[in-house]
């Protein structure tokens, strides 16, 4: 027995002994790094993503994780300066800014002021850049006598290919203004269900005729062949768009549609080969996925080499890419901040940019703490480990970031979050007429957003004082941007009104003290909102103590976003709250989300939420819509704004604040808010990132053999005992 | 033995109408087909005329249950529920809402469910029969005691706090393996140490508990007490004997679970970044694809009830006592 005991205790000194030594030999290796090694010194981004795109077909495609991908590969004819603000736009493929003449009803040409009454089409004569060339593609692969290689295939020739790679051919071919026409009439292919069909169908020329007549031949050729249907948009033609050249084509706009422009930024017109089209198109491809929602093909910097959603997609550099220069002119403190060190480079600087799901929050964040992401948002979970709040109440970095090299950006969002009352509503909107605004009024001087932001987003947003968020033009800073109804510019600040004229507003609506003076009830309202969970508690609670504070019951109604739809789509809420996320940099973008003809539950399903019908204000937005920037247009969005403040449709919330870090490895970022095909304009120093991946990853591995030696020495007792019962003599039983 | 199976089999066909028409019900409740399609098509500037395409495209144009303007047959057979079940049955999974090949995303993903799950499933049967065993060894005493009341305070701890306690702990403070993701290949193989670690410790209390009653239960049979009388030392008892006829309750117990591990773990995949078949079907609902929801709850109908006739099947092979008629 002592013999055993004895050379246990030997063992655990050796694994004493040897434990520094374990340690020693794990210091010349990172264990926790995702990636191989062997890309340690590669000029690879990673970032990560949360949920995986759904369509990568820019007929198709509108949201946010989606456009992270694809911008990157589409080419529209137009982009926003990276660097310059307000936004502004520039070209991409084009050659220059398309700049539209008018025609009237008989399509006479009018002068460049003509009156938007007057004018009756709107052309845009889009020319782009001759040499231009796609990505290496199968769609485009040709033999030697030219005949394309993988547009005859039948189910039973691709048995074998399960992802686009497995083609061996590929080819390319140059872009050209046909491709930019053929992608404008996918908008309106029966099968794309693209989500601007509706709003392009009111303004490009013949495009609502044109979704019909595809119908009909998508009917008939479905009809006659039981293989799939592929409609050669070419042979479709669009009265409102066309090629005048090989280089250059024509979109006939319906009457005045300044806005057009920055529709042209977007993936919706970039370039679409009837090739792939037709690729894609063909049997047995959509069986095995092969579809382009899932492959895209364009000329951009970047090509989606890799696409396993559930696992990571990787754009590779698009080795025909035309190539592009890093801007020469920013904004002031732009060179000061290192963002034009890269003036007049070739770009893009990354070769790969490696995108992992990544679903939850924590994992993420020890991620990027650990170097295996370049950048990353800060969550409120992350928050207080990232920044602190200095004594002038401006947030800053944490020591432990800064320690890290980590750096932070802050950008207020062109987006702007909102309460808002149904204007249907007999108590709170155009119904209670005066009283009803009055109301409203004192809900909005009530509702505290200024502690809101401070308890719930950690500071991060500014109280809204009207639809617009900043960084759009009509948008007005200091005393000129104060909503007088909630607020006061007092000594170079905004000071929310006290609770007293909140008060008095409530008496002249009719409910003194929260109370109906005609029959003394409580006043109850009802807020439908789809927060729910124990998560959401704290707000609830924080929105009812907002209306108690003039004696309204606050009645909150938790629902399901489909419920929430539902009651939106049919005007039964009565209060509510929602978001708007800028389309493009122009105020028509948010005030067309309180014209009346869009009312929600109206016939049309608009995107008026709130329902607000004020024919002043829709007067003054039908003629600033299609007006070009300039004096007049301030001054008429300066009206409206007035008047939507006196009349508070909305409470204006918030405009959030989005925060960035990334590590000191990550160079050019500067937060654009409109531009998605921001990714060629980065640069990484990839050494840096490795040493200091080294530096922070080295693996601990001593509590792992301490843990060992306690668990035996913890064991010990037992083993004792048991040797002990193996050598005790059997009891015999006494009877 | 056949007769059973077959019998069992067919008994399976209504309870697998069953359960597709509660899942059915349960996701049409919630998910009109209507907000199934703005969801889908984003709802900025959609027009009513593109989500009825939308429902028409993928035949959710129909009535639900009952279309009371065909006739005959067709009353039943002319609708969503008969449309999308009917082909379920010959597994055919068809399309998700989004166009995707469900049989495909299926065949791919169902491998890194596999990869975690079948060697958690060994390492825990392992650990926990130790650990089961070792009580049942000391039973009375201090460790027996201390034993039991650490297996209650695990099992009282909730899953997640393994998952974050095991990131935090093995991968941010030790930095010993990758927080999260996961690899093809031998690549996958640093992925799939600690989420197999963690999950085998967040079940160790329960299944311990579980097994030592087994292993007591056995201990005070006669046969047992006969070994003792022959002389054979205690170990050899538990080993021998006791450990071969508490097997058959556990092994049992495993087999029924056997099929759903293709299934996957909803929660641990999630956290752990593996794209594996939980995680497939916390995106479907999320995302709202009735195609793939009903797929999955349909497959693992499927699996359980394959599980629970394999079980029965076990019994004779382990008790020749137990016949299947």
């Amino acid at each position: 027995m002592e013999l055993r005991q004895d050379m246990f205790i030997r063992i655990a000194v050796m694994f004493m002994v040897l434990s520094p030594f374990c340690g020693g030999l794990a210091d010349s290796n990172i264990w926790n790094n995702p990636y191989p090694s062997r890309d340690s010194h590669k000029n690879i981004l990673y970032s990560d993503f949360e949920e995986r795109p759904k369509h990568l077909d820019p007929v198709r495609s509108y949201s946010s994780n989606e456009y992270g991908i694809i911008a990157n590969i589409y080419e529209p004819p137009l982009q926003y300066h990276y660097l310059k603000r307000p936004y502004e736009l520039t070209t991409l493929t084009a050659t220059q800014m398309p700049v539209p003449y008018f025609l009237d009803k008989d399509r006479r040409r009018l002068p460049d002021n003509a009156s938007a009454g007057d004018i009756a089409w709107s052309i845009y004569d889009i020319e782009i850049r001759a040499g231009i060339m796609y990505q290496p593609h199968p769609a485009l692969a040709k033999d030697p006598t030219g005949r394309y290689l993988y547009h005859d295939i039948s189910a039973d020739d691709i048995k074998d290919v399960h992802v686009l790679s497995d083609f061996e051919e590929v080819g390319t071919r140059e872009l050209t203004a046909e491709d930019y026409v053929y992608q404008i009439k996918r908008l309106a292919h029966p099968q794309s269900n693209s989500p601007i069909l509706g709003v392009m169908a009111g303004y490009i020329d013949g495009l609502n005729e044109y979704s019909d007549s595809l119908q009909v031949a998508y009917n008939e050729q479905a009809d006659q062949s039981a293989s799939p249907v592929w409609l050669d948009l070419r042979k479709y033609p669009l009265a409102g768009v066309k090629a005048t050249g090989k280089y250059t084509y024509q979109v006939r706009i319906k009457g005045k549609y300044p806005q057009f422009k920055y529709w042209l930024t977007l993936p919706f017109f970039a370039p679409m080969p009837w090739e792939a089209d037709l690729f894609h198109a063909q049997s047995g491809m959509e069986d095995k996925n092969l579809t382009l929602h899932w492959y895209p093909i364009g000329t951009g910097p970047y090509m989606l080499t890799e696409n396993n959603p559930n696992l990571r997609m990787v754009l590779s550099r698009n080795p025909n890419f035309h190539g592009e220069r890093y801007p020469t002119e920013g904004m002031p403190g732009d060179a000061e901040e290192g963002l034009l060190d890269d003036a007049g480079k070739e770009i893009p600087f990354i070769d790969m940019v490696i995108s992992s799901l990544e679903k939850e929050s924590i994992p993420r964040w020890n991620k990027f703490l650990q170097g295996y992401y370049d950048v990353s948002g800060i969550s409120s979970d992350t928050f207080d480990q990232a920044i602190r709040i200095g004594g002038s109440g401006d947030l800053m970095l944490s020591d432990e970031m800064r320690e890290k090299g980590i750096r932070l950006s802050t950008a207020v969002a062109a987006s702007t979050y909102y309460f808002g009352f149904n204007m249907l509503d007999r108590v709170v909107g155009h119904p209670a007429g005066e009283q009803g605004k009055y109301l409203r009024q004192a809900i909005a001087i009530a509702v505290d957003y200024e502690e809101y932001i401070s308890i719930f987003l950690n500071g991060r947003g500014i109280v809204a004082q009207g639809p617009l968020p900043p960084g759009l033009y009509g948008y007005q800073q200091g005393s000129a941007g104060v909503n007088p109804v909630t607020h006061a510019w007092e000594g170079g600040k905004l000071r929310r009104r006290p609770l007293s004229q909140a008060r008095s507003l409530l008496v002249k609506a009719g409910y003194p003290g929260g109370r109906d003076a005609a029959s003394g009830e409580v006043l109850k309202l009802y807020y439908d909102t789809v927060a729910r969970g124990p998560d959401s508690k704290a707000q609830m609670n924080w929105w009812r103590k907002q209306f108690a504070k003039l004696g309204i019951e606050l009645i909150v109604r938790p629902t399901d976003y489909n419920r929430f739809q539902d009651k939106m789509l049919n005007g039964t809420a009565q209060m509510y709250s929602w978001g708007w996320n800028a389309d493009y940099p122009d105020p028509e973008n948010f005030l067309f989300l309180l014209y009346g003809p869009n009312a929600k539950a109206a016939e049309n399903h608009g995107a008026n939420a709130s329902n607000y019908n004020n024919q002043d204000f829709n007067s003054l937005f039908e003629k600033m819509q299609n007006m070009d920037n300039n004096e007049e247009r301030l001054a008429i969005i300066s009206r409206m704004i007035d008047i939507l403040r006196e009349d508070a449709p909305w409470l204006w919330g918030i405009n959030p604040k989005s925060f960035a870090l990334y590590h000191g490895w990550y160079f050019n970022s500067k937060p654009n808010l409109m531009a998605n095909n921001t990714l060629k304009y980065k640069r990484i120093d990839p050494e840096l990132r490795s040493r200091k991946r080294s530096e922070w990853n080295q693996p601990v591995s001593w509590p792992i053999w301490i843990g060992l030696f306690i668990l035996i020495i913890s064991a010990l007792p037992a083993f004792i005992s048991y040797q002990r019962r193996q050598r005790a003599k059997p009891q015999v039983n006494q009877v | 033995m056949t007769a059973y199976i077959i019998r069992r089999l067919l008994y399976a066909v209504p309870i697998l109408v069953g359960v597709n028409l509660i899942t059915f019900v349960l996701f049409f409740v919630v998910n009109p087909p209507d907000q199934m399609a703005r969801l889908h098509l984003g709802d900025r500037h959609v027009t009513q005329e593109a989500i009825d395409k939308w429902k028409e495209q993928r035949g959710y144009d129909m009535p639900l249950l009952v279309n009371s303007q065909a006739g005959g047959f067709g009353m039943f057979t002319r609708t969503i529920f008969f449309e999308k079940s009917i082909r379920l049955f010959i597994f055919d999974f068809g399309s998700s809402d989004n166009g995707r090949d469900i049989s495909y995303d299926i065949s791919q993903r169902m491998w890194p469910s596999l990869a975690i799950a079948i060697p958690s499933l060994i390492m825990a049967l392992l650990v926990n029969i130790f650990f089961a065993m070792l009580l049942a060894f000391f039973r009375g005493s201090y460790i027996d005691i201390w034993g039991v009341i650490l297996c209650v305070i695990l099992m009282s701890i909730s899953a997640l706090f393994y998952y974050i306690g095991g990131q935090f702990l093995v991968g941010k403070l030790l930095r010993l393996v990758p927080i999260s993701g996961y690899g093809t290949g031998l690549d996958a193989a640093k992925f799939i140490v600690l989420p197999v670690i963690v999950g085998v410790i967040a079940g160790i209390g329960a299944s311990t508990r579980w097994y030592r009653t087994f292993f007591l239960e056995e201990v005070g049979k006669d046969f047992v007490r006969t070994a003792r009388a022959k002389g054979l030392s205690e170990a050899r008892i538990l080993f021998r004997h006791v450990l071969k006829n508490a097997m058959i309750p556990i092994l049992t117990g495993i087999v029924v679970a056997l099929p759903l591990l293709f299934m996957g773990s909803l929660i641990l995949e999630s956290f752990f970044g593996i794209p594996g078949l939980g995680s497939y079907t916390i995106d479907a609902i999320n995302q709202q694809d009735f195609a793939i929801v009903r797929a999955m709850v349909f497959l693992g109908a499927v699996l359980y009830i394959v599980g629970l006739i394999l079980t029965d099947i076990s019994y004779t092979l382990v008790d020749p006592r137990v016949r299947l008629a």
